[in-house]
């Protein structure tokens, strides 16, 4: 994991993230999404919706499609990966993907990540 | 020189003449010619074939085959009303006069304007004339046939004073004659001289069973008799019927001959072409009359001396003429007069050689009075082929037996197992390509397997559009469809009917695995017969199927990431990630009281507010961690959620209705809140809308609705399968002049079987066209209970209604569930700076997206983390 160039922000406890139902948070004054998977993953995207134009990520429904973890914007369904930000199903699309550190169970954000899993 | 391209004269405007027309511009004959249509009748070709649901149908222009009035190839002229009244041969001129002459008009009314027309071919397709015998009286008022949109409007007409009618003729036509007065409200007697009904299509022991069907519907039979004289009252209208060997008159006030028919030859005759023996125009394997340069189609030719009073071999004689005049080879040589129907309820069918005439044959019999199914058999000599048959009471076989016939194949061992009651109708039995499946357009299996494995088509819709099998009667697409299945199965595709990637199960199989085992929970759905994670498609479907099976509250924790983008925050999602406030206004009525509620809330919260087209009123741009606060202010105030968010009940719109419309014969309000108070918060496959009606003007428009009820004199009429929508849909009649009660049983239990069986985001338009029997599987099942399933589905719907609660009168009361309801996580009080408006016509509205919002940097949020504790 390459670290981003921002310091972290500490958001909430780790329970507050319910199993694929997503979060927004307020990180360095951008709307963040922050989702659990069903495996324990977390994951944070912009909640920007470049399609819709509307900050609306976290609302999505959060599934797998051929065993990638992804979201569904909650306005025309478009899917995005959650490990990277891109858009499943226009892969010239994305959007911005954040650094996740759990630590004595609160979730810290970090800056952009650079570099995709 | 200029080079006139040659014109085709087409007289008639029917089915056949429709059908030439259509296979004129399909194969490119208007390249060459130009066309010319002339029908008599005022409007252009429709459904003769359905002309009795022209009673259930809306306006003539559901059953029209041309529903534009005309071809959208200029090279087609189509002259309506207008009617031939010469040919000229020699000069090769046909002579017509427009408006034609009316039977019912008075003689010199508007004699009509006299036109010729010259032609180069001409095609007659003047179909056949019902045959009325020269019983005195017969001109009488109220004496009708049964051919023409006129006629039955007519029929109506005389039907809203009479209490009795009689049908003269108990054939096929005959019954459905019957069946249409009866249904009228007029009681019906049948008139038959042979000894049995159809005599024509069953044997004795068939028409017995027929007859006790029709008899138990409450019509009076009446065979072997002849009728010697209608009499009439003073005003020259019928009164009553006299039989050759009976005192008393039969008192009926209304007459329908349904005799048989007969070719409508006259001008053929006029113009010395030959005709056969027994009527129709004489032509040869190619459809030509004794002059080369006119053709004759339909049930006024008679091709070989024969005529045929059906509509597919009329088509296939429209193909074979325009195959000749391309210089094809087609011809026709005869044709499969097999009928299946459904005659008052009752399924009849006859095919082949349906009385053992051939020498040798043999015959199978099953018989069952008590369930009243008589089925025969008639099988070759040798016990090998299939000869014919009929089948009375239970015609499901028929899809699978007429191809026996037509392709000669060898009958299994045991033949009686095709009859007997175990056997399902569509074994998947080795039929061979050439096998006619679809007898009224002529399609053959192989057709259809190269319509789905060459065309791309994948649903019977699909083979519909391609081949038009089973686009006229229908009896054929039960079979259309095994074939399309069989076809994906042979090529190791599997037929893919599951949901999504996490499930190869129907939403039906879902439904009823949910049923069996009791899960309630995603995980364990999933994990036993799934794979992954779920997606947008499969865990909307769930929570659906959960909700309507268990109604929990759809915020609860087990089903809430389930839940598809406006259930999940119980409010409508808009352009701009705010949201829209729906509360219920059952049936439309509110009082001053609440909609000064509304108002001050909308004011309170700054929403944009309009009435919607559901009769109730959308307040708009409520930001989420607004949400519980407004539906504080509308639960205190007496609201209710409107479910706008959910696949669910929407509304039940009303009109004002008899309690101060002057038309209302009931209280239509009354019962629309009801109903709506009743349903609502069921969750269903797709939204469920409804509307009750005070009277025939349908000022609710409850026919565009899944279930709307029109009031009547008598009770309540029920229409299902109503959409408005990118494919708009009439709801069509289910039940008639239903008591409350009733009315709410059958509703009941539509909407449950509708739950159950339909798949997902499938409203109840598109369900009832993919259920195998259509709109009448649904009424067998819901009016007949023909499954025995009524009183479970009532009671499913009564548990429902027990267990109802408000959505957001119970999300208000449970801190766990508000706690959602916040921008975010860590800045619960910090408005979406994303979200903006602007004002238009005193209101807000959505200010035009932008690029994401970067907030100042200097608002707090959480503190700081220190990197070097992060390491
Ligand atoms: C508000 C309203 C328009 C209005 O300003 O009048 C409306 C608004 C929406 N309609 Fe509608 N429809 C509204 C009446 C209708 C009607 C008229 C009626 O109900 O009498 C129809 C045609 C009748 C019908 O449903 O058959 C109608 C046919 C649709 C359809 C097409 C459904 C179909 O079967 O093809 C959709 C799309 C869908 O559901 O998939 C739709 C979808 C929508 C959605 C939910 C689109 C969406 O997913 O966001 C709109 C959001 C509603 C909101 O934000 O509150 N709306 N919509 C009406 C709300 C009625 C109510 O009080 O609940
Ligand atoms: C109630 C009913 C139910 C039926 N059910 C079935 C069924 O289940 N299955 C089946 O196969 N068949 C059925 N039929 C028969 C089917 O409708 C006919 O076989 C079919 O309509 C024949 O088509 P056609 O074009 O030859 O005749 P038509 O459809 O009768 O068309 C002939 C047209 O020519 C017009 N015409 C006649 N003379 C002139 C003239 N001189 N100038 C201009 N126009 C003229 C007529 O007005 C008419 O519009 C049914 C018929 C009826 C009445
Ligand atoms: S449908 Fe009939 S009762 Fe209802 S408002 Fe219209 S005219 Fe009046
Ligand atoms: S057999 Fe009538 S539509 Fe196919």
């Amino acid at each position: 994991m390459t670290r981003g160039d921002r310091t972290w922000e500490k958001v909430c406890p780790l329970a507050d993230l319910e199993i694929e139902r997503g979060v927004t948070a307020l990180v360095h004054g951008q709307a963040v999404a922050i989702f659990r998977t069903h495996d324990g993953e977390v994951y944070a995207l912009g909640n920007h919706d470049p399609f819709a134009k509307a900050s609306v990520l976290a609302r999505g429904i959060v599934g797998t499609r051929d065993g990638i973890p992804f979201v569904a914007s909650p306005m025309h369904k478009h899917a995005f990966d959650l490990r990277s930000g891109v858009c499943l199903d226009d892969e010239h699309a994305s959007v911005p993907c954040y650094e996740v550190l759990i630590e004595d169970g609160v979730v810290h954000i970090g800056g952009r990540r650079r570099e995709v899993a | 020189m200029t080079h006139t391209r040659p014109t085709l004269v087409v007289v008639g405007h029917g089915m056949v003449g429709h059908r030439f027309v259509q296979a004129a511009v399909e194969r490119g004959l208007t390249e060459t010619h130009g066309v010319v249509v002339l029908g008599e009748e005022p409007r252009a070709a429709y459904d003769r074939v359905a002309l009795t649901s022209f009673f259930a149908a809306d306006s003539a222009d559901e059953l029209s085959l041309l529903p534009e009035g005309e071809y959208a190839d200029p090279r087609v002229r189509l002259v309506l009303d207008a009617a031939v009244t010469a040919i000229d041969r020699t000069e090769r001129v046909v002579t017509y006069v427009s408006p034609a002459p009316r039977a019912s008009a008075e003689p010199l009314a508007n004699p009509g304007a006299v036109h010729e027309i010259g032609y180069d071919v001409l095609v007659l397709a003047t179909g056949a004339a019902p045959f009325v015998p020269p019983v005195p009286g017969r001109e009488l008022d109220n004496v009708f046939v049964y051919r023409t949109i006129e006629d039955l409007e007519a029929i109506r007409e005389a039907s809203t004073t009479a209490t009795a009618g009689a049908v003269i003729g108990g054939g096929l036509l005959g019954l459905e004659a019957a069946n249409a007065l009866h249904q009228l409200g007029v009681r019906t007697h049948v008139v038959e001289m042979a000894p049995r009904l159809m005599a024509v299509q069953v044997d004795d022991a068939g028409g017995a069973t027929l007859r006790r069907h029709v008899e138990q519907l409450g019509l009076s039979i009446h065979t072997g008799v002849m009728t010697e004289l209608i009499e009439g009252d003073a005003d020259g209208v019928v009164s009553g019927l006299k039989f050759a060997d009976a005192e008393e008159p039969l008192p009926v006030e209304i007459v329908v001959f349904s005799a048989g028919i007969r070719p409508r030859d006259a001008l053929a005759r006029e113009c010395d072409l030959e005709v056969a023996e027994r009527g129709g125009i004489l032509v040869d394997e190619q459809c030509r009359t004794s002059d080369d340069r006119v053709f004759a189609i339909g049930e006024c030719a008679a091709p070989g001396g024969r005529m045929y009073g059906l509509v597919a071999p009329g088509y296939a004689m429209a193909e074979v003429v325009v195959d000749a005049l391309l210089e094809g080879p087609g011809t026709f040589t005869g044709a499969d007069m097999s009928t299946k129907l459904k005659l008052l309820g009752v399924d009849v069918a006859s095919f082949g050689d349906a009385f053992a005439t051939a020498e040798g044959s043999l015959e199978l019999v099953y018989s069952d009075a008590v369930a009243g199914v008589y089925k025969k058999l008639v099988i070759s000599e040798d016990g090998t082929r299939l000869l014919g048959g009929i089948l009375v009471g239970d015609a499901s076989a028929y899809g699978v037996l007429r191809p026996l016939v037509a392709s000669g194949i060898a009958l299994p061992d045991n033949p009686e197992s095709l009859i007997l009651p175990v056997s399902s109708g569509a074994a998947p039995l080795g039929m061979p390509d050439e096998a006619q499946v679809c007898s009224c357009n002529d399609v053959t299996k192989g057709q259809i397997k190269h319509a789905v494995g060459e065309e791309g088509c994948e649903t019977v819709a699909d083979v519909k559009r391609c081949t038009r099998a089973g686009s006229t009667c229908g009896s054929c697409v039960g079979l259309v469809k095994s074939i399309i299945e069989e076809h994906f199965e042979s090529v190791g595709k599997v037929v893919d009917r599951g949901l999504c990637e996490h499930f190869r199960l129907s939403r039906q199989e879902l439904f009823d695995i949910v049923a069996v085992h009791g899960y309630k929970r995603f995980d364990d759905i999933v994990e036993a017969h799934g794979t992954g994670r779920g997606c947008d498609v499969c865990k909307p479907a769930i929570a659906s199927i959960l909700a309507s099976q268990f109604n929990g509250h759809v915020l609860d924790r087990g089903t809430r990431q389930l839940q598809d983008t406006n259930d999940a925050y119980l409010a409508n999602i808009q352009r701009n990630g705010t949201y829209s406030v729906v509360p219920r206004i059952p049936g439309g009525e509110i009082t001053p009281d609440k909609l000064i509620v509304i108002g001050e809330v909308a004011r309170d919260f700054n929403l944009y507010t309009k009435i919607t087209g559901g009769q109730r009123i959308d307040l708009f741009g409520a930001r989420m961690e607004e949400l519980p606060a407004i539906w504080r202010r509308l639960v205190d105030a007496g609201f209710e959620s409107g479910h706008a968010y959910g696949k669910s009940l929407r509304t039940v719109k009303s009109c004002v209705g008899s309690t101060w419309c002057r038309f209302g014969v009931q209280d239509s309000v009354g019962l629309a809140i009801a109903l709506e108070l009743r349903y609502r918060g069921l969750r269903s496959p797709h939204k469920l809308k409804g509307g009750v009606s005070g009277c025939a003007r349908e000022c609710a428009e409850a026919r565009s609705k899944d279930f709307g009820v029109i009031a009547t004199e008598k009770g309540w009429n029920l229409y299902v399968g109503g959409n408005g929508g990118a494919v708009p849909a009439h709801a069509r009649l289910l039940a008639g002049d239903l008591d409350t009660e009733t009315l709410v049983s059958y509703l009941d239990r539509f909407l449950m079987y509708y739950i159950r069986t339909a798949d997902r985001l499938q409203r109840t338009a598109g369900w009832i066209d993919s259920l195998d029997g259509g709109l009448d599987r649904v009424r067998e099942v819901v009016v007949d209970d023909a499954l025995g399933l009524g009183a479970e589905l009532e009671a499913e719907m009564e548990r429902h209604v027990g267990s109802y609660f408000d959505e957001w009168k119970a999300t208000l009361e449970d801190p766990e569930k508000l706690g959602r309801f916040v921008s975010f996580v860590n800045a619960p009080d910090t408005p979406d700076p994303a979200i903006s408006f602007t004002e238009e016509r005193g209101q807000i509205r959505p200010a035009d997206p932008d690029a994401p919002v970067v907030l100042a940097a200097t608002i707090p949020v959480g503190a700081p983390v220190d990197a070097a504790v992060l390491g």
